[in-house]
């Protein structure tokens, strides 16, 4: 049943491009009947799931004469993404509300896209798993390109052409993997099980997993989150933080490191202290913790401020994934949830809530408006919202946070430590937002003021969509088991068995 | 014994307060102003209930040691964390000065006009914060709290201080942040190490000694051995108190807090906020880090030492009323650490009777209860006297004020000896009992820090002469003394302030338990 | 064996020459007086209908046969590739239909035919001469296509250009082949490959005992020969500079048809005349371990090509220029497929080439569709087109996705299949890897300047010219063309599935 996440989202896309062309309404309508629809299916599938099983969904032969597979099966880490998905998409279309200008074709591009990365999280084959994972970069490119703001061109081809870049190193990754397994299955479970030497991993392993990389903004090669966020329209951008910068990280976990768990041991040799590519990617990953929280502590661009936390947020889900250990994975498939939540709330409350209003996004501009007392509403969402991010306890972000570290000081103390501090700017660069923004003093009132004076009100879809975002984070904050319970055992499957088996001492 | 939920309740009572009078439209002021402060008594009230109920000989509850009206559920299983309520003397006494100071500071803030409902809410709140940390007996559920108070601190701070409220309010916040991530990441150590987040349960292994070599077996692989690791984790989770208590030289933040926030925030940051930082100690650090306290002694105790006369020292510098009161209020907190380290004492000396402990422990609780009253009360006689001097609150800017406002320089008159230390009122009680207990635990410490009570001498006098004696300052002639509603308001503080001075027994009766455990839990 | 059974076996291709004359008369005697658009209706009809005969009679008669030692082949492969040239022609001629570059309506379609006729008996031969001769029959038709719009002069310069670059290109590949006929006395393949393994070939003894093979530098002139000849024809770097301006200054469908079917029939004989022609001299092109042989040389020659056209590529103006560079690029992907010839035989490479045509010839048609409508195929004539041309725009996305190998189109599988062939060539596997990952790598750069053509469709707002309805033969055969598209990369077993019963046919 959940094979249907990815059925609705593209009939919902087909739909609305048979839809009467200038009937904005229309398009909203159906565009948000298929995103609940999709959400819906994902909660019952999430319902109906049982711990640390691989359910089969669908497993027909698709190109028989190369042994591919039409594969989907679903285990609690693609279903908690799932539902992040199914969260993410609803309140995005309820934030794209205001879409007028060629609305149909914006939903489609989104549907289109949210169906990408159903099937993404859902695929089983490789081969069918690449499909969808390229699928999903076209409508991003048209969705900032047509519909996005400061310069959206740039931004959008940056963001198309590191995604192919990055989908390049996967694929010749997967080629290679697949020739020297004797072209007989894509079958992530079959692969998995095949030994391929320690060399061989040790040098495709690098290159999946930076591949993937990319898309869930692996320092250095993040740059094209915030200029992409920063371009994109805001539930384009909610997308990009809350899911697909997590189809990358994913892709890190469940490609990379299940098939080619051996690229994870030591080299051999050291360099500089760096043993192994496990070093090597853990270094990145805290570096991007701490370099993106420090970059989003200087940025004049209110956008920009939460483009650079979604890179330093996405830091921790890689030094979880790269902990190798049960804690730590867990920690990073929740801050994969929570950043999803959390990252998408804020970008909605930087685009839509304050940008479409006030159309400045410049924080020195913000700072003459006082909005906390024009848009109340939005400043306690970012409040909310901020503190999330803080990864202040009772929010998805602490338990998430607090297991990543967990298995970071198991694993590499100092990264942790370096996370820490990654925390602590994070802390300073949302109280700066935050007070630039919201609580600034009139006395330096700019123009801009004056005019923001007259701010239409928050209005109910927005509301909607912000409680959803703020109720599911809270929700998972109190009560983390309702995914954990989920998504532990799935760890205690046989395809991380080796991958496992080689960590901790 | 999971009875009735009290404590459950105590927590749930402000917050569902707090949730109802934010939801207040903004122009329901008075309703605000009464609902809060309904909510606040009611909490007391509830406090006194527990008071009552308390059972000081208890001993032995389900965890073993008497911690009554527990409470305890299955949260995250997958991190052994739970849902752990529970109370001894120490938890009662801080519910009970919460439960005090928060109706004090509501009453406190009448002054405050813009978005009331607001303001109390979020006072609300804090208290709830409060009352979770010092009953929660389950890390995670108790950091919880503890960040969950900082929240609503800041935005009092933030929205309501004075000019330079924003930096202010920044500060405190990144400061206490610091604090808070070290603690958690020391505390992520520890339950890889122990595979436990209950204090009580810590506690039993950093007693039993086995903390170094469970750090040692579990994450000894680093090189660094266990000793080391433990060190480390104990200098984080210290860290984390230290700022909050505050500790010099972890205090930059306080001043600017103190100062920039409004009165009634101010007691409850002093009165209060700081007060969980010396609970952490007693509560955490110190049962679950015996011999790394005992090893630190010497530094700790000089750290203490310092805290004390430069604190002193700087109060007697400021020109500013409230500044000088948030540094005497570092001063005073200073001999409850100095009581704390002194009594975590080598193991030469555990041969010694643990009477001295027990005496300078039970010093240590008493202080910080009648120091939260004592600098609640006097933060709250600074703000009328703000109100009256139009904002104007510097040591020079008054002067002979008892000829016009007799009343009001003789109660804060009282306030100031209390914190003095004079005996009869509260504040005698509690340092006399430190020094007695630290005298022979550890001389040369207790002997610095008499020049610290000498320096507040210094200063409070100073604050007398300048502010109540000496020529009237015309300006002030028509400066009107408290009204009757006023007295009415701080009257009970006042009388407390002498009860307790007279008859300690009060709060002693409650501690003693659990004093001879802390104690017996030093022990070597 | 009688001319009958001859003529049974060159049946298809009869039918088109019939259906060519026919055409031809009935142009000359009845459709003189009609107006030009009912006469160019008549003739493509009845083009189709000797398409369709000839469709129509490979399906029902498979046969496999072997004429004139290898003048005349035919197996299931064989048959495949047929259809697909037919295929491909239909196509052509319906998107001619509604194009008026030429009052010589008849001359063009009986044209069109012949090419199309030359190109079967081309991938059917596995004799040289016969090569040669149905080589230069399909060139001299394509020439005049090229040359066919009189009253645009670029048209009569890309046609001279293409005429003697490809005259050139024909010495060489005679000269090639006089040399291999010198050397084996025959001109059949096999027979060549087998006189060469016996003849050609001295063994050395490398100093340390290692015997290695020395080539009879006379075959390998000959190779280098017949593969530069090819080279020409396949438009892969450095041979490509004439393609650009054919692609450019042809009339369209004649572009089209050259980019399409005219790419299928000379990569399908290239690989086969390199396979079985030239069979154990392979070499190796693997990283380090290079062996003299013709696969390091295709390998240059495949690496140049997707550097070469997919950076010029980025910095073309002109759609069809872009298309042409683009070309360039995709003949240096199928090189691999030539080179992997030996291993999965030539399925990749057949898969890979008519999809590749399928995408080239719609994109072609939205071309000319956009080129009547505002006289040019610069980038900047697209501007808007997807407010003014919704379903003419979507049928562009999917044909330049497609060539930019994303999925779920066919052009996407055609990259998986072709490079998981040639990594799979050679022991150990992987040899290849460095070009395969510089191919992959090319067409991640290739997604640059196809987006480009998007954005200008899509996000450059409308441009204020009318509204572009492609007249309804050209609007369904590019609908018939994207279903194809979409259809062949979402169920590639579609074909895959033939391509496999015909190598288990011919037994590979």
């Amino acid at each position: 049943m959940l094979a249907w996440t990815i059925y609705v989202s593209f009939l919902g896309a087909a739909a609305l491009m048979l839809a009467p062309r200038d009937d904005a309404r229309a398009a909203r309508l159906i565009a948000l009947l298929a995103a609940s629809a999709g959400f819906g299916i994902a909660l019952a599938g999430a319902f109906q799931a049982t711990p640390g099983e691989l359910k089969t969904i669908v497993k027909i032969p698709w190109i028989r004469s190369l042994g591919i597979e039409y594969y989907l099966a679903a285990d609690g880490i693609s279903l908690t993404l799932l539902l992040l998905t199914g969260v993410v998409a609803v309140a995005g279309v309820l934030f794209s509300w205001n879409v007028e200008h060629r609305a149909k074709e914006f939903f489609a591009f989104y549907l289109a896209l949210i169906g990408g990365v159903y099937g993404v999280f859902l695929s089983f084959d490789l081969f069918l798993l690449f499909v969808f994972y390229e699928l999903a970069i076209i409508p991003k490119y048209f969705l900032i390109a047509i519909w996005g703001s400061t310069r959206k061109e740039y931004g959008a081809m940056k963001l198309a052409l590191y995604s192919f870049a990055g989908s390049a190193l996967v694929f010749i990754g997967l080629l290679a993997a697949y020739v020297t397994a004797g072209a007989k299955t894509m079958s992530l479970v079959e692969l998995a099980r095949y030994p391929f030497a320690r060399d061989f991993q040790l040098w495709v392993f690098p290159l999946v997993f930076v591949g993937f990389g990319v898309l869930a903004g692996l320092w250095p090669f993040h740059t094209w989150a915030p200029t992409g966020h920063v371009a994109a329209p805001t539930a384009g951008s909610m997308l990009l933080a809350g899911v697909v910068m997590k189809l990358g990280a994913y892709g890190c976990l469940r490609v990379a490191m299940t098939l080619f768990p051996r690229g994870l041991d030591g080299w051999g040799f050291s360099v500089l202290g760096l043993g192994s590519w496990r070093d090597l990617l853990s270094l990145l990953a805290a570096i991007g913790i701490v370099y993106g929280a420090m970059v989003a502590l200087v940025q004049k661009d209110f956008k920009f401020v939460i483009g650079y936390s979604s890179v330093s947020q996405m830091g921790f889900v890689l030094l979880g994934l790269l902990t190798l250990d049960p804690v730590g994975l867990n920690g990073a498939v929740l801050q994969m949830f929570s950043h999803g939540l959390v990252g998408g709330l804020l970008f909605a409350v930087v685009g839509r809530m304050v940008y479409d209003r006030t159309h400045t996004r410049q924080l020195a501009e913000l700072q003459g408006m006082r909005l906390e007392r024009l848009l109340p509403f939005a400043a306690v969402s970012f409040v909310l919202g901020g503190v999330a991010s803080m990864g202040l306890p009772g929010f998805s972000g602490f338990v998430a946070e607090l297991q990543v570290l967990l298995g970071a000081w198991r694993a590499f103390p100092v990264l942790g430590a370096l996370a820490g501090l990654g925390l602590l700017v994070g802390v300073a660069y949302i109280l700066r937002a935050l007070q630039m923004a919201f609580f600034g003093e009139p006395a330096s009132a700019r123009p801009g003021a004056g005019a923001a004076a007259d701010l239409a009100p928050i209005s109910v879809p927005e509301r909607l969509g912000a409680a959803l975002l703020i109720g599911a984070s809270l929700l998972v904050g109190l009560f983390p088991q309702l995914l954990l319970h989920l998504i532990a055992p799935s760890f205690a499957s046989p395809l991380f068995g080796e991958l496992l088996k080689g960590a901790g001492p | 014994m999971n009875g009735a939920p009290l404590l459950t309740a105590l927590t749930l009572l402000p917050l569902v307060g707090g949730t109802v009078v934010i939801g207040l439209a903004p122009d329901q002021k008075q309703l605000a102003r009464r609902l809060g402060l309904g909510f606040s008594l009611a909490g007391l009230a509830l406090a006194m209930v527990l008071w009552a109920r308390f059972n000081p000989a208890y001993q032995g509850g389900d965890s073993g040691p008497a911690f009554q009206f527990e409470e305890r559920y299955s949260w995250i299983p997958a991190l052994a964390v739970e849902y752990h309520l529970g109370m001894d003397g120490l938890g009662l006494l801080m519910v009970l000065l919460s439960a005090l100071v928060v109706p004090m500071a509501l009453l406190a803030s009448g002054l405050i006009e813009e978005r009331v409902p607001l303001y109390f809410g979020l006072v609300l709140w804090l208290e709830a914060g409060l009352f979770g940390t010092f009953t929660a007996l389950n890390f995670i559920h108790w950091f919880l709290f503890w960040e969950l108070s900082l929240v609503p601190a800041f935005f009092l701070i933030r929205l309501w201080g004075g000019p330079l409220r924003s930096e202010a309010a920044t500060q405190f916040f990144v400061y206490t942040m610091a604090g808070s991530i070290a603690l958690l990441v020391g505390f992520l150590g520890l339950f890889l190490a122990g595979g436990k987040f209950d204090f009580i349960q810590l506690s039993e292994l950093g007693r039993a000694g086995g903390l170094v070599p469970a750090l040692a077996a579990k994450l000894g692989w680093h090189g660094a051995g266990g000793e080391r690791l433990a060190l480390v984790i104990f200098a984080g989770v210290f860290f984390g108190f230290a700022v909050k208590v505050p500790l010099i030289p972890f205090h930059t933040w306080l001043p600017g807090a103190y100062a920039e926030a409004p009165t009634g925030t101010t007691m409850l940051l002093s009165g209060l906020m700081s007060k969980m930082g010396v609970y952490g100690l007693l509560r955490i650090l110190a049962p679950i880090f015996p011999d790394q306290m005992r090893q630190l002694r010497t530094p700790l105790l000089w750290l203490a030492v310092i805290t004390i006369l430069l604190s002193a020292s700087a109060a007697i510098a400021q020109k500013d009323l409230k500044r000088t009161l948030a540094y005497s209020s570092i001063n005073h907190l200073g001999y409850c650490l100095l009581g704390i380290f002194a009594v975590a004492g080598p193991g030469s000396m555990a041969a010694w009777p643990a009477t001295e402990r027990a005496a300078a422990l039970e010093g240590v609780l008493l202080q910080m209860f009648n120091h939260g009253l004592t600098v609640a009360t006097l933060f709250w006689f600074v703000g009328l006297l703000e109100e009256r001097g139009g904002g104007l609150r510097g040591l020079a800017d008054f002067g002979g004020l008892r000829k016009v406002a007799p009343v009001l320089c003789g109660l804060m008159g009282i306030g100031l000896f209390s914190s003095l230390g004079l005996p009869g009122l509260n504040g005698f009680v509690g340092e006399f009992l430190i020094f007695k207990g630290v005298f022979p635990l550890a001389t040369w410490a207790a002997c610095l820090s008499v020049l610290g009570l000498l320096l507040t001498a210094v200063f409070i006098l100073t604050i007398l002469h300048r502010v109540f004696y000496g020529p009237l300052n015309p300006s002030w002639s028509k400066l009107p003394d408290l009204t009757v509603a006023e007295r009415v308001r701080v009257l009970p503080a006042i009388a407390l302030m002498f009860a307790l001075g007279i008859y300690p027994q009060w709060v002693l009766g409650a501690i003693h338990g659990t004093v001879a455990r802390l104690v017996e839990g030093l022990k070597p | 064996m009688s001319y009958l059974q001859l003529l049974e076996q060159a049946a298809p291709e009869t039918m088109l020459v019939v259906a060519a004359l026919g055409l031809l008369s009935a142009d000359l005697l009845g459709l003189r007086g009609l107006e030009s658009r009912f006469r160019r209706l008549i003739c493509a009809l009845i083009a189709c209908a000797g398409c369709a005969a000839a469709i129509g009679w490979l399906v029902v008669f498979p046969h496999q046969a072997n004429f004139l030692g290898g003048m005349l082949v035919a197996d299931p492969m064989i048959r495949l590739v047929k259809i697909g040239l037919v295929v491909l022609t239909v196509f052509t001629v319906l998107l001619s239909v509604e194009t008026d570059f030429t009052p010589h309506v008849g001359e063009y379609f009986a044209l069109v035919l012949f090419g199309t006729v030359g190109m079967m008996f081309l991938v059917s031969a596995e004799d040289l001469l016969m090569i040669f001769i149905s080589l230069e029959f399909t060139s001299l038709s394509l020439y005049i296509l090229t040359a066919f719009d009189k009253r645009n002069v670029h048209s009569t310069e890309a046609a001279l250009k293409y005429f003697l670059f490809g005259s050139v290109a024909a010495a060489f590949t005679l000269f090639g082949i006089s040399l291999l006929y010198g050397i084996a006395g025959s001109t059949n393949l096999a027979e060549i490959a087998r006189a060469a393994a016996g003849n050609a070939v001295r063994a050395i003894d490398g100093g340390d005992g290692s015997a290695g093979k020395l080539i009879d530098p006379l075959l390998a002139g000959a190779m280098v020969m017949t593969i530069l000849g090819f080279g020409f024809k396949v438009a892969a770097a450095p041979f490509h500079l004439w393609a650009p301006d054919a692609y450019q200054g042809a009339p369209i469908p004649s572009a089209a048809f050259i980019a399409s079917a005219s790419k299928v029939a000379s990569f399908f004989i290239f690989a086969k005349v390199m396979s079985t022609g030239f069979a154990g001299f392979e070499g190796s092109g693997a990283w380090q371990a290079v062996r003299a042989g013709w696969v390091p040389v295709l390998a240059v020659l495949a690496g140049a090509s997707m550097v070469v056209g997919n950076l010029a590529a980025l910095v073309q103006s002109s759609v069809r220029r872009l298309l042409a560079y683009s070309a360039v690029a995709h003949a240096g992907y199928m090189l691999l497929g030539v080179m992997s010839g030996a291993g999965l035989g030539l399925a990749p490479l057949v898969y890979y080439a008519l999809t590749y045509s399928l995408g080239v010839v719609g994109a072609f048609g939205v071309v000319s569709v956009v080129q009547q409508h505002t006289g040019g195929d610069r980038l900047a004539d697209f501007a808007g087109l997807s407010r003014r041309a919704p379903a003419l725009s979507f049928c562009m996305m999917i044909f330049m996705l497609s060539l930019a190998g994303i999925p779920p189109l066919a052009g996407f599988f055609g990259k998986f299949y072709l490079f998981s062939a040639a990594l799979g060539v050679g022991a150990p596997p992987l040899g290849l890897l460095w070009l395969v990952g510089l191919a992959i790598a090319m067409s991640a750069v290739s997604l640059y300047y196809y987006l480009q053509v998007l954005k200008q469709i899509y996000v450059v707002e409308a441009s204020p010219s009318p509204l572009a309805h492609p007249a309804p033969v050209t609007a369904w055969t590019l609908v018939a063309l994207a279903v194809g598209v979409v259809a062949l990369g979402c169920a590639p077993d579609l074909l895959t599935e033939k391509l496999a019963a015909a190598l288990r046919a011919v037994g590979v």
